[in-house]
């Protein structure tokens, strides 16, 4: 009996992560519904300015994801790109001294917090980019955007990494056997083995740079402009909810309730993602 | 044979060069993240180790830069990440035992592992909205240091979870069919043996998690934590009966990443040095306690004789 | 113990001088500071089957894998002694020599079939795109030529661009075949081919050997007694990485010279 009672204590424990995803879908739906009481979906999908707290107020969403798409395209064709190419190089290239030290090396990397990212892209990146481009701005999408691409390799590479690891010895050996080199086996061979893990791989690092908050809120000013041009300073998503809890909203105001509308369509996206990416690496498990 | 061999040889030398310059970009590549945490943690150390003194760790912040510390932010810290431990750890090992020793393969369990796996990928920010509009309003928890221990306890608990089971796969099967062949009972096997094998790998999640939630900013911003904090929240224990008290949960707090948050915002240069020596002791932390777990994580690679 | 070489004039011909494609000579090998082999003579006749056997652990897949340089792609191991190659008499293991340049002149097929994850045209295809070959009507060409030569083709020839992952495991391997085949090796090894297929699909390679040997020198390592009686001219019987006889198979198997050999081939271990 009291074996019973221990199970169902530990099954509480567990359905406690099922609490959560209800909790969080719960509220978010609960604010939201609300807001679109007042706010019409359709203006809100289609109007081409946010000013939430003017008395003409308006809502429109896109100008909040014009930041975000620009911020993390810049990070996105940094981390992609670099995340990819180390991952191959320590797959197949680097001796097994020099991947030793670059995977802790990397978690490491991956493990600073991103109000020092945040800090990093403000104090330090922007006025070495203001040397190249005078006319950059203090807050901008770009700093912000690099940083963020240099914070999400490490995730990028990490994973990609163990999808080709687990591409079998035996088809690399096939391959080297017909007189290939290790870049034409990595290249040919490996690399397409191991696609969906890497695809899943790259919409981590998608879902990443969507979600990322504090990077932006310190570096990339938070005034919501629409705009995609990365040398200007925007509001993203995630930074515009941050502007709202730093102020003072009262509970209940449509200001209030702008954050949850935010925050549930940024949770669609980053589900889409995840279940995409969740896909994608059951196939490559089937696979071998 | 001579003309194809020279043909070859020569094709086989231009695909060398291919190898050799992807080698070298490979290398490169590596060096802009090796040279960008260079220059970020030298960035931190020339601007931030002249501000570190006994002063700035038992100062409160203040309106004049120089006299600023971060005595609250430390606290609160310590306060929030105590709070996240207690509640995270039983939860997360529990779950974690719970999917591994107990579960059948039905579609509870699914739900629950697509749960867990789903939770990993959701953005702090949306944490943060669960914890204002759950905790802080509807359970009434107020913005304090409750709410914000258990907003981070959910967000590190995949990475518990995670850690748990992967402790717990590594451990052979042979070694609970002993137990079970001696007579004990699942639940004798798993606190006899399971947990106590088990329990270097669940310590690595459970400093990783950490490490995780120390630097974690947009949740405690979102739930409210102020940032101008000149007080410490209330002692947990007192010379004086009752010698336990639970107010500090219900206080006003700020935490180490919002003070450093606080300063950077501030366009004064003398604040961005305070806010350089916040984020180096930020940065040394967290340093120390990825690497505690990876050192840990590799002396259990090497030592494993079952 | 010193190998005891029979030089033997080809099965088929009347030649008094038998024409070698390749030569072994003094060839030890070591993983790290573990001995794997130890000091191997032996020869490789021009278009004939050689096979090697021995109980598990005798080396003969190390032994094998020295003939295309397998063993550099993992560090720590080094080689002692030669292997000439014939007519131009190149040391295979020389300082000097580029494995990749060996690979391109000495195919192998493995234990597991191990297709690529393309389609079966390029999979068969891959060993001349890695040469560079861009000629299309060329690689076409050869593809077929070479799934004819691994009797592949008629099956296969409505569904080129399908995935090969889709083949059953013994079309598999006779496409790992028509693979090897497609760069007009100069030596074919075969690494324990069938040992993963069933016994149909065995039968269907072994009598693919029969042919090929007409193109190519095979050097085929088998676990299997029986297959090597029914497929090789010449076998080399090893144990513990030692060459103990080499010599013509109806001979080695009907009148061993060393005890060791009998003894294994009679069942008394193994």
């Amino acid at each position: 009996m009291r074996e019973r009672f221990i199970e169902l204590i530990l099954l509480l424990a567990a359905l406690v992560s099922v609490f959560t995803t209800l909790a969080i879908v719960y509220i978010l739906v609960k604010e939201s519904v609300v807001f679109f009481r007042q706010v019409p979906l359709w203006d809100f999908l289609t109007d081409t300015q946010w000013t939430p707290l003017f008395d003409d107020a308006h809502f429109g969403i896109m100008v909040l994801l014009s930041g975000t798409l620009t911020s993390s395209l810049v990070a996105l064709a940094l981390a992609i790109p670099l995340g990819t190419i180390i991952a191959i190089y320590l797959s197949e290239f680097a001796p097994f001294s020099v991947r030793e030290v670059a995977k802790p090396f990397l978690e490491l990397l991956g493990g600073v917090p991103t109000i020092v990212y945040g800090y990093f892209a403000l104090l330090f990146v922007t006025p070495l980019l203001q040397i190249l481009i005078p006319s950059l701005p203090g807050f901008n999408l770009l700093s912000a955007g690099i940083v963020m691409g240099i914070m999400i390799i490490p995730y990028v590479a990490s994973l990609s990494e163990d999808a080709m690891r687990a591409v079998p010895m035996s088809m690399r050996e096939g391959s080297y056997a017909m007189g290939a080199t290790r870049y034409q086996t990595a290249v040919r061979v490996v690399v397409p083995a191991a696609f969906s893990g890497i695809a899943s791989a790259y919409i981590l690092g998608i879902s990443r740079a969507v979600g990322e908050t504090m990077i932006l809120a310190v570096a990339a000013g938070m005034q919501p402009t629409l705009t995609f041009n990365p040398i200007e300073p925007a509001a993203t998503v995630t930074s515009y909810i941050v502007q709202v809890a730093l102020g003072d909203l009262p509970h209940g105001s449509t200001g209030y309730q702008t954050i949850f509308a935010a925050g549930l369509t940024l949770m669609l996206f980053t589900l889409a993602c995840n279940i995409a990416g969740h896909m994608l690496r059951r196939r490559y498990r089937e696979v071998y | 044979m001579s003309t194809d061999l020279h043909a070859i040889r020569a094709l086989i030398a231009n695909h060398k060069r291919w190898d050799a310059a992807f080698a070298v970009l490979g290398f490169l590549a590596l060096m802009v993240g090796v040279l960008t945490f260079v220059a970020l943690f030298l960035d931190m150390a020339v601007k931030g180790l002249p501000r570190l003194s006994y002063e700035f760790f038992t100062t409160f912040p203040s309106r004049r830069a120089e006299h600023a510390g971060i005595l609250s932010a430390w606290v609160g810290s310590t306060l929030v990440m105590a709070v996240t431990a207690l509640v995270a750890v039983p939860l997360g090992v529990a779950s974690g035992v719970y999917l591994e020793e107990y579960a059948a393969k039905n579609w509870v369990t699914d739900v629950i592992e697509i749960n867990i796996t789903n939770l990993a990928g959701v953005p702090s920010i949306i944490y943060g909205l669960l914890a204002l509009g759950l905790f802080v309003y509807q359970f009434g928890l107020g913005q304090s240091i409750l709410s914000a221990g258990l907003t981070l306890a959910l967000l590190i608990l995949p990475v518990v979870i995670v850690a748990t089971r992967e402790a717990i796969r590594a451990i052979p099967q042979s070694i609970r069919e002993g137990a079970y062949a001696l007579g004990a009972t699942q639940w004798q096997t798993v606190s006899d043996h399971i947990l106590p094998y088990s329990a270097a790998g669940i310590l690595t999640g459970m400093i990783i998690g950490l490490a995780r939630a120390i630097g974690e900013t947009a949740p405690i911003i979102t739930i409210g934590a102020l940032t101008f904090i000149a007080f410490l929240p209330p002692a947990p224990v007192s010379a004086t009966p009752p010698f336990l008290s639970f107010e500090w949960l219900i206080s006003p707090f700020t935490v180490m990443p919002i003070q450093m948050f606080n300063w950077t915002s501030r366009p004064e240069a003398a604040f961005q040095l305070n806010a350089a020596a916040a984020g180096f002791v930020l940065v040394i932390m967290t340093l120390a306690m990825n690497g505690l777990a990876i050192w840990i994580r590799y002396r259990l690679r090497k030592n494993i004789k079952w | 113990m010193t190998a005891i070489i029979e030089r033997v004039p080809s099965a088929i011909g009347t030649e008094a001088q038998p024409v070698l494609k390749a030569e072994v000579r003094g060839l030890s090998f070591h993983y790290g500071a573990v001995r794997a082999l130890t000091n191997i003579d032996m020869v490789l006749h021009e278009k004939q089957v050689t096979a090697l056997i021995g109980p598990s652990g005798c080396g003969k897949s190390t032994f094998l894998r020295c003939f295309n340089r397998m063993h550099d792609l993992y560090p720590g191991n080094h080689y002692e002694g030669e292997i000439v190659f014939h007519p131009d008499g190149l040391n295979l293991l020389g300082k000097g020599v580029d494995p990749i340049e060996v690979r391109m002149r000495i195919s192998m097929v493995f234990q597991k079939p191990n297709p690529f994850p393309k389609s079966i045209f390029e999979n068969v295809a891959y060993g001349l795109r890695v040469r560079g070959e861009r000629n299309r009507r060329n690689v076409e060409e050869k593809v077929e030529q070479a799934l004819r030569g691994a009797a592949l083709w008629d099956e296969v020839k409505d569904r080129l661009h399908q995935l090969a992952f889709n083949l059953s495991g013994g079309q598999q391997q006779r496409m790992c075949i028509a693979r090897a085949l497609a760069t007009d090796p100069e030596i074919l090894l075969f690494d324990e081919p069938t040992s993963a297929l069933d016994p149909i699909a065995t039968a269907s390679i072994e009598e693919l050997i029969h042919e090929l040997k007409q193109k190519v020198t095979i050097l085929i390592v088998t676990h299997n007694m029986q297959q090597a009686a029914r497929v090789s001219d010449f076998t080399a019987y090893m144990y513990l990485g030692e060459l103990i006889e080499f010599g013509n198979t109806d001979t080695l198997f009907i009148k061993p010279k060393m005890k060791q050999t009998e003894d294994y081939i009679t069942g008394r271990f193994g």
